[in-house]
């Protein structure tokens, strides 16, 4: 059996906002814990996540893209040898309008029981979407730093 | 989110009981929770509505089957909202007390 999460929360912003908070380095280093993403964003393309220390924390592949709406990340851990050993996880962004706020939902998994991976992301997800909740709505985070 | 919902959905026994099932095994059908529990089936399939109208829980199709996932985003922001932010100015008294009572010692 796989294991794997589902994450939803409702922001009030608009899908294209919320596209932007998730891509875009200005934002996603508020949120994110210092972290940004480097891609260009199309289907086929490179992906990964570098720390604030800049130290590359995941890689993987965009399997598919549709802005605002959704987004598949073929996803790797790169900096823990642990959780580099189980391999590519799936990650997939779903953002819904939902009159003026967008439900996202964030469902990371990977085929393997039991994974360090998926509760080493477990931990992560809460905080950085709560952060990206307080960001789109108030313009500022609660816990700016890291985890 | 409505912190509301997300209170009255965990102020109740049987409720929290299905988030620590779901904790310890995530993805679970209405079957797989109601396994070894005191309670009818209408009555958990009623307790997981309420937890998904506060998205403490979110549902998803795996082919026939509506798999339950816990979702601890809410949980989080509770957290921070009613813990953080008064667990802070705490732990900075507390550590402004240990630096004045450090440096008494050396007159």
């Amino acid at each position: 059996m796989a294991s794997s999460f589902v994450y939803v929360t409702f922001i009030r912003t608009t899908p294209d906002k919320l596209w932007t908070a998730l891509t875009e380095r200005a934002f996603t280093e508020k949120y994110w814990f210092g972290a940004h993403l480097v891609s260009d964003w199309k289907a086929g393309s490179a992906w990964k996540i570098i720390m604030k220390d800049g130290r590359v924390a995941d890689t993987g592949e965009l399997l598919e893209v549709d802005p605002p709406r959704r987004m598949v990340v073929k996803w790797r851990n790169e900096f823990m040898p642990e959780l580099k050993a189980e391999g590519y996880s799936r990650c997939v962004f779903d953002i819904e309008p939902m009159g003026e706020a967008c439900k996202l939902t964030i469902s990371h998994s990977i085929e393997k029981d039991h994974s360090k991976f998926v509760e080493a992301v477990s931990g992560g997800w809460p905080r950085i979407l709560s952060n990206l909740k307080s960001l789109l709505e108030t313009g500022a985070v609660t816990l700016p730093d890291s985890p | 989110m409505d912190d509301d919902a997300v209170f009255k959905a965990l102020a109740d026994r049987s409720r929290r009981l299905l988030l620590d099932r779901l904790y310890r095994n995530n993805g679970q059908s209405l079957g797989d929770l109601c396994e070894g529990l005191q309670m009818s089936r209408q009555a958990v399939a009623k307790h997981l509505g309420v937890l998904e109208e506060a998205n403490l829980i979110t549902v998803q199709w795996a082919g026939r089957e509506k798999l339950h996932f816990i979702n601890p985003v809410p949980i989080n922001q509770i957290s921070e909202r009613w813990i953080g932010k008064f667990e802070l100015p705490r732990m900075r008294v507390l550590s402004d007390l240990k630096d004045a009572l450090e440096k008494k010692p050396r007159k």
